[in-house]
């Protein structure tokens, strides 16, 4: 071990949507970039997502939302996430997000927000950012 | 050669030479090999006149979120001109869920139509011809329960089960590799699949209960050899549950087709479909002794290309889309679907799914994509390839069977594993501009401005649906439905075939929930095996 706290990383599909290359594709990215990752699989509920969090205890949380209702999802879990006191935890999502909600989403609490086109380099830097600000 | 060229290398790693020539041809006779089309092995076209006689069916998916505005959206393209529906559900249906399960929280009628009961079926499908336009059911996890719903309904309209056509998607295998509505453990899962081909090849004949979907999986990441094989692999599993029920092979096989995708390099796609017809028949007369060419026939849906089309400059993807329906036309395909240029980031829009309608028609009626069989047979490149193609699809099928089958590799994760690696891969050769995009890492554009219109979220179609459910609970004899759910439980603890059982139980109006609740309480719940 080199010492150095790998940042760790909660990967959650959360909902009934089964896309999962995406979540897939930046959990293997992260791995390379040196983060370490835990992946929940699919069909994650809100409830299961706030266990595994306080569980696991990251240092940031990976949604993967492709169905379109990333709006009530990310709502739900940020509060729930407050009832049980781990609301300090930064959630950054990732999936088809349309630029109108991005706004929304931060209001509700999301830190960021990576669509198609986010490259891994960005991915993995603005998490390490939103990890060290925290 | 001394001359210098670039290197060409295709997604299957194939490379491709600037020149092909008669040296590149195998050297056994056409008619071994090659073979006329409508003649074994088919790797010209499983008919012999195909489009000539009858163009390919153009079958968009839709499905809006209640059955009412459903049933709309489908008399308006029957209208336009579509020859087959293709049923979307949203997902609570397609994971076995009532709308008013906490589960189907913010889901209800979003990616399609919510089913809950027989009802929705009836309201949807009134006053369709289904003895004109066939349907196609997305379906896979509860495939069981809607294909008797669909029979159900039909009876109820006054339709015969010997005479109806249709297809349901039903290919769970692929839902645990791709896409993901996956609800049981992969061994019952199965048997489902096993109940619906038997009760159809006994009491529905021309009905194909299942449709082996190489789409998804490529669509996940797999390259176009792997998007065969692993298919074919999924196919010789369903066959050989089908075998072990007693039937004979020709009783069903020829009501198994496929779904494949067509987004790629053209040439590569169009020998992947010509290899794949080639060895699927070899497969079917070879490994199980099949004796009706019928049953040989790689009867296919080539369409969407999702995976082909992108956010950026979404404008051209309506120029893909057209050069994917050219690869599907070229492949010899039964069946095309295209996806529509706005899919990478919403449900297609109406203008969008009418320009894909279109595009299928403007190949047909001014691009003469229907005037011969197989344009592209004979030519040194595409016949070369086409030899190649076929070669690494039986190798790869090869090494799945070697390793114990794609039912076990599936239960382990293996398969899912290797896609994923593929699709990630895939990702870095994009991001580092190996693989070129038009727009997304070559020929950018700033394109901060973009806004698109989105579909829609209907907000009050869970509260009118679930409004709907206690309506139809109300109204229905639970005693009666209570006695044909306890059936279903018996019938699937005692293995015997699940399809009679849950006809009855649909027609008393018992719910989708209540039905996928019996069964998940026998089975229990698959157990994502998560590996990267």
């Amino acid at each position: 071990m080199n010492g150095v706290k790998r940042i760790r990383v909660l990967l959650a599909k959360p909902g009934l949507d089964g896309h999962d290359r995406g979540v897939k594709v930046v959990g293997q990215a992260l791995i390379e970039a040196g983060f370490e990752v835990i992946y929940t699989g699919l069909h994650q509920t809100i409830d299961q997502i706030v266990q595994a969090a306080i569980q696991e205890d990251p240092d940031v949380i990976g949604l993967s939302i492709l169905s379109g209702a990333h709006l009530p999802i990310c709502e739900k879990l940020v509060e729930e996430m407050k009832k049980h006191d781990i609301g300090d935890v930064p959630i950054v999502l990732g999936g088809v997000v349309p630029i109108e909600d991005h706004d929304k989403l931060k209001q509700i609490g999301i830190a960021e927000i990576f669509t198609a086109g986010a490259v891994f380099g960005e991915i993995s830097e603005t998490i390490k950012k939103t990890t060290a600000s925290n | 050669m001394s001359e210098k060229y670039k290197k060409v290398t295709l997604e299957s790693g194939i490379d491709v030479k600037p020149v092909y020539s008669p040296e590149d041809l195998s050297e056994t006779r056409y008619s071994e090999i090659i073979g006329n089309p409508g003649e074994y092995p088919f790797t010209r076209g499983i008919h012999n006149l195909m489009y000539r006689k009858r163009p390919f069916t153009m079958r968009q998916y839709a499905g809006f979120a209640s059955a009412d505005e459903t049933n709309e959206r489908f008399k308006l393209l029957i209208n336009q001109g579509q020859t087959g529906l293709n049923v979307a559900f949203d997902l609570p249906s397609q994971m076995g869920l009532d709308s008013d399960d906490d589960r189907s929280f913010g889901e209800v009628g979003r990616v399609g139509m919510a089913v809950d009961t027989l009802d929705d079926f009836e309201i949807a499908f009134a006053g369709i011809p289904l003895d004109n336009i066939t349907v196609s059911l997305t379906i896979n996890g509860v495939a069981i329960v809607m294909i008797a719903m669909y029979f159900a309904m039909a009876q109820k309209q006054g339709y015969k089960l010997n005479n109806l056509r249709g297809t349901a998607q039903n290919d769970i295998l692929k839902e645990y590799v791709g896409r993901g509505t996956w609800i049981f453990p992969v061994e019952p899962s199965i048997r489902l699949i096993g109940d619906t081909i038997e009760f159809c090849a006994q009491n529905v004949p021309k009905y194909s209960p299942v449709s082996v979907c190489g789409y998804h999986i490529r669509e996940s990441g797999a390259d176009p050899v792997q998007e065969m094989a692993y298919a074919f692999g999924i196919a010789r599993a369903y066959a050989d549950e089908a075998l072990s029920r007693g039937l004979d092979i020709d009783e069903f096989a020829g009501r198994l087709s496929f779904n494949f995708d067509i987004f790629g390099n053209l040439f590569e796609q169009v020998a992947k479909f010509r290899a794949g017809r080639r060895l699927w028949a070899r497969i079917i007369k070879d490994d199980y002794k099949a004796k009706n060419p019928k049953s040989m026939w790689l009867r296919m849906i080539a369409g969407g290309g999702g995976g082909g089309l992108t956010i950026e400059q979404p404008e051209n993807n309506i120029v893909r889309g057209a050069y994917y329906a050219l690869i599907s036309a070229l492949s010899g395909t039964q069946t095309m679907a295209l996806c529509s240029y706005d899919e990478a980031y919403t449900i297609p829009s109406e203008k969008a799914a009418l320009i894909s309608l279109r595009t299928m028609q403007i190949l047909i009626e001014e691009m003469g994509l229907a005037d011969t069989v197989d344009p592209l047979g004979g030519s040194y490149y595409v016949e070369a390839l086409t030899d190649e193609m076929e070669k690494r699809i039986e190798s790869c099928l090869e090494d799945v069977l070697v390793k114990g089958g794609m039912v076990k590799l599936v239960a382990d994760g293996t398969i899912q594993q290797q896609v994923a690696r593929q699709a990630y891969q895939t990702e870095k050769k994009l991001q580092s501009g190996e693989i070129r995009k038009v727009g997304v890492n070559c020929y950018k554009i700033n394109e901060e401005e973009r806004r698109v219109e989105l579909h829609p979220y209907n907000e009050t179609a869970a509260a009118k649906q679930s409004a709907r459910v206690a309506r139809i609970k109300k109204e229905r004899s639970s005693n009666e439905v209570e006695i044909l759910l306890s059936e279903v439980r018996r019938v699937a603890e005692d293995g015997s075939n699940l399809m009679p059982p849950i006809i009855e139980a649909v027609r008393s109006y018992a719910t989708l929930g209540e039905i996928t609740a019996v069964l998940k309480d026998v089975f229990g719940e698959f157990e994502e095996p998560v590996k990267f």
